[in-house]
């Protein structure tokens, strides 16, 4: 059994692969539908909305396959960056309401001092509401985070030769499947640990002093 | 439009698949809410070992994917001697993985209540059970009712991979038929809308309860979102 | 009054369907403290909202230097950036020390070099008596440290003329008077001012002209002698009296940390 431990460990990599692409997409892209979602014209706003309702509430499975055969039909993807890509716009509609909800918890009163002293709208976004925003957004989007590492596991059921895929390939080569499982479960338990911590970490270190 | 027709044609198929994920949503919720349950109480009361097991199955549970304990538990104990069909199977792994998020939304709202209410109990001579039994839960479960209304919704929407154990859930009908006609865009489209319905339904229901039971200025923070 | 530095005619504002400021006409020269007195609500905040287009009138003119700012097409935000605003919350920019919350409208609005912004920062610091807090952040402060540093804030921007909102209503009784005393400073050094409050001793001691206003209109203005010792409307004498049984009419301004 141990000799199958840096092929299922070749798991990470993926994993790691498609949160990486999957979370800084679901961020920006989350962030500017956020900001319409707060600013923006009152049918800008319904859009956003409808979109967030629309992907929160539909099993990520689902949207996994349905984004998948929607853009295969457009360009050519591998299951790889298909899954990603569509986790990423899954974490969209999460991360846009964690902003959001970021966002209206910065006093209004930021937003108005700021202009007070001549600040356009954006300047006020980007150098007042913005840095606190984002400081408060830390423990729900770690949360996030964590959702996600999890969540890449389901490109296992596009072909995606994740961690889980390979476990249960070592588990058909060896026959033992509590192990080969059990280790799945670990590696993935202290992927999302030590995301966990690092982001703990970053929250501290961001802390704004007697806030 | 295709999807339309689907809905109508395989009607009977994704209501059967609908029956059952509302059945592993029920009873995942349910047991999930006593095991829950025991093991907040467990984490907030227990002493030193009771208390770091219930720590151990609920980092556990909500560390790893969902997936991962369905494998474990319906391909994996068998090599413990624990043969399990993939229904049981299912039910289980929702349940478990259920109860560490319930014990954490338990736990929160245990918590808040705060150890004043506690002591008062004490002071007038009942005992920890008896405090446990008669304050501090009848205010923890009503205060912990908007959070936790997130989870039947997770639930809902975390069911759909037990397919991959093939139980004939609403998402394995879908690839069924999607298999059947070569047009999986438009089944898919279909079974989100399905789901979509379920979701908002139920976000209804639980929007009667919470403002049935709520408390007014007690709020807590839903803990997952997915 | 030729060429009042600000020239505030007939506006009205109308909040859901109630008129909060039904006309009024003011005239601010260079150099004036002005102090709005008058019963909650009746419309003094607003009216510093619409003098720095914070808010929008719905009736009359607005002049700044004898250039209409309530006309379309003004840019606002450069409007602003020629009037100071100290409000009753502080709304000190958390994120922000001191130094930085002074320095970062010059910097981001006013294109100023860091160097530059610095120093002037440093300079509204000092101003205001609050050099070596150059470093500490809004939560390390008091009250009173905070609205100082509001105030620098404004000053920073060398505007035209300063608005407070209330500027002490939220202090501890204590912090009252070093806000006071800076207000106070800043009014012999002959900065134009608008404030909204109820201290009737700075009024007393530092306004120029009291403006008495209730249900959105001005039922009389004119000197602080004029207005507590031989006000013409009955009104205005019975508010007075009240405010300064309340807030005590041996009460001076600059007394206190």
């Amino acid at each position: 059994m141990s000799e199958y431990i840096p092929f299922i460990l070749g798991g990470i990599g993926i994993t790691i692969g498609v949160t990486l692409i999957a979370l800084p997409m679901g961020f920006v892209v989350g962030l500017l539908l956020a900001l319409v979602r707060i600013y923006g014209p009152p049918w800008a706003k319904a859009i956003v909305g409808v979109y967030s309702t629309v992907m929160r509430g539909i099993p990520p499975i689902v949207l996994l396959f349905l984004l998948y055969f929607l853009m295969s039909g457009a360009i050519n993807l591998s299951p790889f960056m298909a899954g990603s890509l569509a986790l990423g716009i899954i974490s969209s509609a999460y991360q846009l309401e964690i902003l959001r909800g970021a966002f209206l918890s910065v006093s209004s009163g930021q937003m108005m001092a700021a202009r007070a002293m001549g600040m356009t709208y954006i300047q006020a976004i980007r150098h007042i509401l913005l840095p606190q925003a984002l400081r408060l957004a830390i423990p729900p989007w770690s949360n996030e985070v964590a959702n996600l590492i999890k969540d890449s596991s389901l490109v296992y059921a596009l072909g995606v030769p994740e961690i889980l895929r390979r476990s249960q390939n070592v588990s058909a080569a060896t026959n033992q499947f509590f192990v080969a499982f059990i280790f799945a479960a670990l590696v993935y338990f202290i992927l999302v640990f030590v995301s966990n911590r690092v982001l703990d970490w970053v929250e501290q270190k961001t802390r704004i002093p007697a806030f | 439009m295709e999807w339309l027709n689907y809905l109508v044609r395989y009607s009977d198929q994704f209501w059967s698949g609908t029956v059952l994920t509302l059945k592993l949503v029920g009873v995942g919720l349910a047991a999930g809410f006593a095991l829950g349950l025991v093991a907040a109480l467990l984490r907030v009361y227990g002493g030193k070992a009771l208390h770091w097991i219930a720590i151990g199955y609920i980092e556990l549970f909500r560390g790893t994917p969902l997936l991962v304990q369905l494998f474990l538990v319906y391909f994996g104990l068998p090599d413990m001697g624990i043969t399990l069909d993939r229904m049981t199977a299912a039910y289980i792994t929702l349940a478990l993985n259920s109860g560490a998020y319930q014990a954490e939304y338990l736990r929160g709202a245990i918590q808040s209540i705060g150890s004043g209410q506690m002591m008062a109990a004490r002071a007038i001579g009942m005992t920890r059970l008896q405090a446990i039994r008669h304050i501090i839960l009848p205010q923890a479960l009503r205060m912990v009712i908007p959070a936790w209304s997130n989870e039947p919704i997770s639930l809902i929407k975390a069911s759909a991979v037990a397919y991959l154990i093939a139980v004939p859930d609403l998402m394995n009908q879908a690839k069924i038929i999607a298999g059947r006609l070569y047009d999986p865009i438009g089944v898919y489209f279909a079974v989100a809308l399905i789901y979509l319905v379920i979701v908002f339904i139920l976000t209804w229901l639980l929007g009667l309860l919470e403002r049935k039971t709520a408390i007014p200025g007690m709020e807590m923070e839903a803990q997952r979102t997915h | 009054m030729d060429n009042p530095i600000l020239n505030i005619v007939e506006v009205a504002k109308i909040y859901a369907g109630n008129e909060v400021l039904k006309s009024i006409s003011l005239q601010v020269k260079e150099g004036d403290t002005v102090v709005l007195i008058g019963p909650s609500g009746t419309g003094k905040s607003t009216l510093l909202r619409c003098i720095n287009l914070l808010t929008r009138i719905d009736r009359g003119h607005i002049y700044l230097d004898g250039n209409e700012i309530t006309a379309p097409g003004v840019n606002e935000n450069h409007v602003r950036q020629n009037i100071g605003m100290v409000f009753q919350d502080f709304l000190l920019f958390n994120h922000l020390n001191a130094l930085d919350n002074v320095m970062t409208a010059p910097i981001r609005v006013k294109k100023m070099s860091a160097k530059e912004a610095r120093e002037k920062a440093m300079y509204e610091l000092e101003r205001v008596g609050l050099k070596d807090k150059a470093g500490n952040y809004p939560g390390q402060l008091s009250g009173g440290q905070k609205q100082r540093v509001a105030i620098a804030r404004a000053l920073a921007m060398d505007p035209r003329i300063m608005l407070f909102d209330e500027p002490t209503s939220a202090l501890d009784p204590e912090l009252i008077g070093e806000v006071l005393e800076v207000m106070r400073k800043l009014a012999l050094e002959g900065m134009t001012m608008v404030c909204v409050t109820h201290e009737m001793g700075f009024a007393r001691q530092v306004a120029t002209n009291i403006v008495f206003m209730e249900k959105g209109l001005i039922v009389e203005q004119g000197s602080p002698d004029k207005m507590f010792n031989h006000p013409e409307y009955p009104r205005t004498r019975e508010f007075l009296w009240k405010i300064t049984e309340l807030y005590g009419n041996e009460k001076e301004a600059g007394k206190g940390a």
